[in-house]
Formats: structure tokens, C-alpha cells, sequence
């Protein structure tokens, strides 16, 4: 078990209390599976997100969903507590089809300001009073919204390549200041994949940042909606956190389609599964840690080195188990593809073999990293990230766990078998880039001790009882409108799915709630008034990736 | 004290004139093999000229002294990375040195998918290199859009937008396959063979210089006649 003593627990709020507060303003009711629902009228939004928060605790906006019906379009608020995710509440916000105009909730959640941008972009839904109304992952001259329902595929786009100005020309902001204008990326080695910055620079220090995202939009949402539930939708997770997190990402669609169609999964097949996402979360913060070095101090040959040394082990071992050595396509849904490899004894060896190295190599991380002195001025004190403000932008895991806030799904709000091990969470509260990598450290030696666990579980676990998978239907229809909402711990965060059901075997609607672009929009708020090394340091902490940012 | 011996034995080396041999075999003694430098001497004989084409010659160095645009996109470039790095390193086969600037670069590897507002600015990069360059597509995604293939933001493959050498096929590639491919592609540039264009790719236009059509039409305004657009005709992709 982990240490949820010294937590408060938070208050609970039954339905009955949460019914009063939001009165008369609910038109209808609207429950999803995990949630109670409300129906409000589209200019009520501040006021009814407001009361949630203040009076019963809703502080974390965890999603947003928009969504077009033949009669209708809706915006869909997930709620739920950052002191206990368990408790839900859904705020369903519908407009009319001929003028989808809904009250913006960027004054009582700052993350809904990303999410507003992107539910505009895609289905077409105007946010009054929102501050930055622009496109956020299409291009700016795009005609349409991809995800309405009359959108037309075939018909040709026109995309600028806008030249900046020349960045020695002075860019004044305005009469007073005398700033200049610096473009980074999308093309650059230190954004970790594209991302375009659009910084604003007042000698060495940064006055604004920009992040301007969309140029690895893939169009994951309509993918998953094209493919069937059963088989067609599995492989796209792996490619939103591609960083070899991928078993962490099948777990969050796995998750979602198990709760909605109601599947059970052989307790064999969960000891598998947590253990190969924490051989992934392995994977994923080792490379954090060494792209961290390599934008801290260009350290490309030691750290750097070091880290993709190690992952190659990690990688060794899940291609064992799964076939493949990055997108592994391995869970299914009710279990996992196969059990683990023969001769079994042979791959427990091997992982434990790599278990035992691992603290020496941590200890060697420790020398080489956060115990040296360059780095610890490089990392301390910069790029501030208040408790209080990553709740407002929504950040989870690592990021959110270095500003103390103690909020980690495999423990709030149990999966797998989490529940039954031995293992805590690690938070820091020094709120700076340092507590982040400490954090990640710390996080992959609770990892160790999880598969430890597992494995031993594996070893002995009863001849006859190992069953990969439960008996599952080859075609799934969930009943009609049903709505769901799950979300697992993934590398990164909570890593969140909300499905609609239409009665066929795809999905009417799929969302993804991804956490790197909560993560990425906080940004601004660690860098600005920071020199620009430490912004590049920020971004390099927040380990953001492009392919889940985007989508 | 060793300033008071004229005749040390390091000081002999430094001054002879013999042919480096001797040295080798004083040291090594006589009648070792000829790792060091012979095979080379045996071959040419006395004169030290080869004749042999200047491009041929030209083109041998080119393959075998290669830098990488140090260019990330999507899922493809963890592989990509893996190879770079121990265990795979590709700089054993002449390859590996990542550049960071276009304006060094000789190949640029595309490792991933290329997105409606990623095209533009690809070719950008592309454009910026020195000639000659070379690309190799890794990944399905470059080849058609992969996975993607049917998204309404996906570009079918990069060869829509640029040339490409080598195509390496995989959803990630394996960083073998990867190296595989620049092997392949090494040899091409020895034998002096250049990327044949398949498809016409989208190219940057003025948009002044667009046909008025609907679209354009629409965008007049928000659009300066001397900026940079390229058009997706995503009807005519494949
Ligand atoms: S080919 Fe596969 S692994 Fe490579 S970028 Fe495309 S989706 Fe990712």
C-alpha cells in the first residue's frame, strides 16, 4: 500500500449536496458512467464551475470534451478533486447548432483556455469572452472544423510559412520596452520534437512566451473513431507518448473500454500489465533524464549516453515480452496478447538481472547529475511552478508531484494491481526544475520495487491459473449514449479517455485527455521573467512530448 | 640531469631520416606484419598517385564522410536516436556526426509523420541545405502516412513534399533497418546515382501566384500577396 495516511482525506460530496448547489441551473440530468452530470444553459458555465470549486471542492478541470450531434453541439467539463480524483462531477454545456456560442471557463479554470482553442479548432464551438480565440493546432488558414459533422476531407488547404522578422531588429512590444522578437523552433534540438516557441526577449530575460503547437497533429481522435472498439484502436496509444511509454497508453484505452462494455480482466493478466507499464515509465524517465542533461549542459556523451544505454536494456526486456521494441500492441481488451516469453525462468532472470543493476546506475545518476554542482545552479530556483498555479493549468504527474502536489492515480484512484504492492509516491516541494528530475529519479527505483513485486508474484503464480485473457466478444457494442471518462497514471500524467458510445462497434466520439499539453501550458507561467537558459531548462523539465501534446 | 645527455633515444627518433619501417621494425622487431601502413605502399609501388576520376574519387568521399541533420519529428526518431547512440552507433559506418544546422548537413533523415503545417516548413529545412543532400524516409509514415494515413491533417508521405534516396519501411524501423538503409544509401552515393522524383511534389508558391480560385478567393485578405503557401490538393493524394 502506499502512504495515503498523512493525506487529507478530501470531503465527500454526495450527490444530493451537489445537486443543491448547482439548484435550478440544471436544466436535466446527464450521468455518465463515472460521474453524475449536469445540463446547464450555456451562460451559466463561470458561474456553475465556480460553485463547484469553491464549495465542493471540484478544483481540477480535468477535461474538456466538445462534441457535434445531429441536433446539437456540447461542450462536456470533467471535473474531479485533486485530493481525490475518485469523485467526479461532468458539467454538459449544450448550444445550438446554427449559433454554438457557450460562455468561456477561462476565468475559473486557465487550462480551459488551451481546450477552448482546441475544441473551436476542431468541432466549431465559439467561446464568448475567451481572451485568445485563435486556431490552436490546425493552421490559422484552415477552412473548417475537422471534427463537425460536415466536414469535407477532400477539399484543398492552403498553409502559410510566415517569414519572421529578423530577430537582431529590435520588436518593440510597445513605446515603452525594447524587446526583441526570438523564434525557436519548430526545427530545434532543444524542443524535443516540433514545437515552435515564440519568445519575446528583453536583453537575456524572457518576457513572454508562446507555445505554438499543432505541427504533429495526427489526427489521433479521428483514428480511434474510425476503428472498431475490439482490435482497430489499440495501436494508436502507442504512438501518443511514443517515448516507449506505450504500454502505459494502451493501459488508459484498455481502461476506458473494459469500464464501458463492462469486461473483466484475469488477475494474471493485471500482475503482467502493471508490470510492463512500469518497465515502460522506466523507459520513458530515463530518457527524460538524458535529454534533461543534454539541455541543461549540452552533455551528450556521458548522460545522455548513459540514459539510452539503459533504456536499450528496458527495451531488451519488453521486447521479450511483447514482440515489438516500441509500439507493442500488446494489451487487449480483458487482458494481455500472450503470457509472458518461454523459458519463463530465463526472462524473470533477465529483468531481475537489470533490477539489481539499477541502483548502482541510479547512484551514478545521482554523482552524475543532482549531485553536481553545475547542475544544481543551473536547476535550483528556476523555472517556479506554485502549487496553487499547476492546479489551475491541470498538471499531473511528475511536473505536478514536484510542486508537492501528492496526486497520483495508480494510488488515488486504484487500477490494476497497483492496490496490493508495496510502494510510494514520491513527491518533492521545492516547485523548480531540480525537484522535477528528482522526482523522475526517485519514480524509477518506486518502479524497480513494483516489478520487483511482480515478478516474484509471477514466478509463483499457480500453474493452472495463468490465463492472458478473459472471453471477450469479437465485436463490441456498448449500448448507445453511454458516456465514460477514465484516466490512468501514465508517464507524463493522467492520461485520460472519455468515450461516447453510438451503439455501433466504433466510437461516436473519442477524446483524449492528454497531460503533457496541460504540462506544456503552464509553461509561460515558469518562464517568463527567467533568463532564456532556464526556459530551455523549464521545457526540458516538464519532459513534454509532441506526438501527445498534439494528438 | 637529462638536460646533460645530448644523445637521448627519443631525440634520435625525432632527428632520423630513415623510412618510418625502420623505426617500426627497431621498435617492434623485425619481420612483423605490415599492419601499420604497407598494403597501401605495396599496391601503389613506388609513386604515390592513383588516376582515377575526380567525381568517382569525389563521390567515394562523399559516402563515407556523411552528416546528419539532427531532426526530430514524431515517433520514428526515439529509433532514430537509438541508433546515433551506443549499442547501434551509427558513426561506425562513416554516418553519425548530427548536425544541428541544415547549413552542415548532408542527409537529413525524415523519422516520422508530416503534418499539414509541418510540410512547409520541412522543405524549408530542405531547401536550406547545402547541395549535394540526400534524404532517407524512415518509417511507414513517410512512405504513405502510415498508420495516419487517412487524417484529414496528414501529408501522404514525405515524397509529396521533397525527394527521397532511400525509403526504410517499419512502424518504427529498427535501428538495424535504419542503419541498413544508410548503408544502401552510402553505396548509391558511391556509384554516383541521384534521387529519381516519382511524384511532383507540393511546392512553396507566392500566393500571388496561385490560380484565383474559391479558396484563395476567401483567404484574400488574411493573406499578403508576396508571403509563402503551399497548397494541399488533398484530393489528388494518393
Ligand atoms: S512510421 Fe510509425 S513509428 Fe514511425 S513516425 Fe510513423 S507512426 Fe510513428
Amino acid at each position: 500500500m502506499s502512504t495515503g495516511l498523512e493525506r487529507q482525506p478530501a470531503v465527500e460530496v454526495t450527490e444530493d449536496e451537489l445537486e443543491a448547489i448547482v439548484g435550478d441551473r440544471a436544466l436535466a440530468r446527464d450521468d455518465h458512467l463515472n460521474a453524475p452530470g449536469f445540463v446547464i444553459r450555456p451562460d451559466d458555465v463561470q458561474d456553475v464551475l465556480k460553485d463547484l470549486r469553491d464549495e465542493a471542492g471540484f478544483d481540477h478541470l480535468a477535461n474538456l470534451t466538445a462534441q457535434e450531434y445531429p441536433d446539437r453541439y456540447e461542450s462536456i467539463y470533467h471535473l474531479r478533486k485533486y485530493a481525490d480524483p475518485t469523485q467526479e462531477v461532468s458539467v454538459v454545456v449544450p448550444t445550438t447548432t446554427d449559433e454554438p456560442v457557450s460562455q468561456t471557463a477561462e476565468p475559473v479554470f486557465r487550462t480551459a483556455d488551451w481546450h477552448e482553442r482546441e475544441a473551436f479548432d476542431l468541432v466549431g464551438i465559439d467561446y464568448e469572452g475567451h481572451p485568445d480565440p485563435r486556431r490552436i493546432l490546425l493552421p490559422e488558414t484552415w477552412q473548417g472544423h475537422p471534427l463537425s459533422r460536415d466536414y469535407d476531407q477532400e477539399k484543398p488547404q492552403l498553409v502559410t510559412l510566415t517569414e519572421h522578422a529578423n530577430p537582431i531588429q529590435p520588436d518593440h512590444h510597445d513605446d515603452e520596452s525594447d524587446t526583441m522578437f526570438l523564434n525557436i523552433g519548430p526545427h530545434h534540438p532543444a524542443t524535443h520534437g516540433v514545437l515552435h516557441i515564440e519568445t519575446v526577449l528583453d536583453g537575456e530575460t524572457v518576457v513572454d512566451v508562446d507555445p505554438d503547437i499543432g505541427y504533429l497533429h495526427r489526427c489521433e481522435e479521428q483514428m480511434c473513431q474510425q476503428g472498431t472498439y475490439r482490435h482497430q484502436i489499440m495501436p494508436y496509444p502507442d504512438r501518443w507518448d511514443y517515448v516507449s511509454a506505450g504500454l502505459l497508453n494502451e493501459w488508459a484505452y484498455a481502461r476506458v473500454a473494459e469500464d464501458l462494455a463492462d469486461i473483466d480482466v484475469p488477475e494474471y493478466a493485471q500482475v503482467i500489465r502493471t508490470m510492463g507499464a512500469e518497465l515502460s515509465r522506466i523507459a520513458s524517465h530515463m530518457l527524460a533524464l538524458a535529454t534533461f542533461a543534454l539541455d541543461v549542459y549540452g552533455d551528450f556523451t556521458a548522460i545522455f549516453q548513459y540514459g539510452m544505454r539503459d533504456r536499450e536494456v528496458v527495451q531488451d526486456i519488453l521486447e521479450d515480452l511483447t514482440g515489438q521494441r516500441l509500439m507493442f500492441n500488446y494489451f487487449r481488451l480483458g487482458g494481455v496478447a500472450w503470457d509472458l516469453p518461454e523459458p519463463r525462468e530465463e526472462f524473470i532472470e533477465k529483468t531481475r538481472d537489470f533490477l539489481d543493476g539499477l541502483p548502482a546506475k541510479v547512484d551514478e545518476y545521482n554523482d552524475l547529475l543532482t549531485a553536481n554542482e553545475i547542475f544544481q545552479i543551473r536547476t535550483h530556483d528556476t523555472g517556479i511552478l506554485e502549487p496553487e498555479v499547476a492546479k489551475q493549468y491541470g498538471c499531473t504527474g511528475p511536473v505536478a508531484r514536484g510542486s508537492g502536489i501528492d496526486y497520483d492515480l495508480r494510488r488515488d484512484d486504484p487500477y490494476g494491481y497497483y492496490e496490493n504492492l508495496e510502494w510510494d509516491v514520491v513527491t518533492k516541494d521545492g516547485c523548480d526544475n531540480y525537484s522535477r528530475v528528482l522526482v523522475r529519479m526517485q519514480e524509477v527505483e518506486e518502479s524497480a520495487k513494483i516489478i520487483e513485486q511482480c515478478l516474484d508474484l509471477l514466478e509463483d503464480w499457480p500453474e493452472d491459473e495463468r490465463t492472458v485473457q478473459s472471453n471477450v466478444p469479437r465485436t463490441l457494442k456498448p449500448d448507445a449514449d453511454t458516456e465514460i471518462y477514465r484516466a490512468v497514471e501514465g508517464a507524463k500524467g493522467e492520461l485520460g479517455i472519455y468515450i461516447r458510445a453510438d451503439g455501433t462497434d466504433k466510437p461516436g466520439r473519442f477524446k483524449i485527455r492528454s497531460p503533457c499539453f496541460h504540462n506544456l501550458s503552464a509553461l509561460p507561467e515558469m518562464a517568463e521573467g527567467e533568463y532564456i537558459p532556464d526556459m530551455i531548462a523549464s521545457l526540458g523539465s516538464l519532459d513534454i512530448v509532441l506526438g501527445e501534446v498534439d494528438r | 640531469m637529462s638536460s646533460e645527455q645530448p644523445e637521448q633515444p627519443r631525440q634520435q627518433i625525432y632527428d632520423s631520416t630513415a623510412p618510418s619501417t625502420d623505426t617500426r621494425d627497431s621498435r617492434i622487431g623485425e619481420g612483423a606484419d605490415d599492419r601499420f601502413n604497407s598494403k597501401l605502399r605495396e599496391a601503389f609501388g613506388s609513386t604515390p598517385f592513383i588516376l582515377t576520376k575526380f567525381d568517382k574519387f569525389m563521390n567515394w568521399v562523399r559516402g563515407n564522410s556523411m552528416f546528419m541533420l539532427q531532426f526530430g519529428i514524431a515517433c520514428c526518431s526515439i529509433e532514430m536516436m537509438h541508433t546515433y547512440a551506443i549499442k547501434h552507433d551509427l558513426d561506425r559506418f562513416g554516418a553519425g556526426v548530427p548536425r544541428a544546422s541544415p547549413r552542415q548537413a548532408d542527409v537529413m533523415i525524415v523519422p516520422g509523420t508530416i503534418v499539414s503545417k509541418f510540410g512547409p516548413r520541412m522543405k524549408r529545412v530542405y531547401d536550406q541545405m547545402p547541395e549535394p543532400k540526400f534524404v532517407v524516409g524512415m518509417g511507414s509514415c513517410t512512405i504513405s502516412g502510415g498508420p495516419f494515413q487517412e487524417g484529414y491533417n496528414v501529408v501522404k508521405g514525405a515524397e509529396e513534399i521533397i525527394p527521397i534516396d532511400i525509403h526504410v519501411p517499419g512502424c518504427p524501423p529498427r535501428p538495424e533497418a535504419l542503419v541498413y538503409g544508410i548503408a544502401k544509401l552510402q553505396e548509391r552515393i558511391r556509384n554516383g546515382e541521384s534521387t529519381p522524383v516519382v511524384v511532383k511534389p507540393y511546392e512553396l508558391e507566392k500566393f500571388g501566384d496561385l490560380p484565383k480560385d474559391e479558396l484563395v478567393q476567401k483567404l484574400a485578405d488574411d493573406i499578403d500577396e508576396d508571403d509563402l503557401v503551399m497548397r494541399y490538393n488533398w484530393a489528388d493524394s494518393p
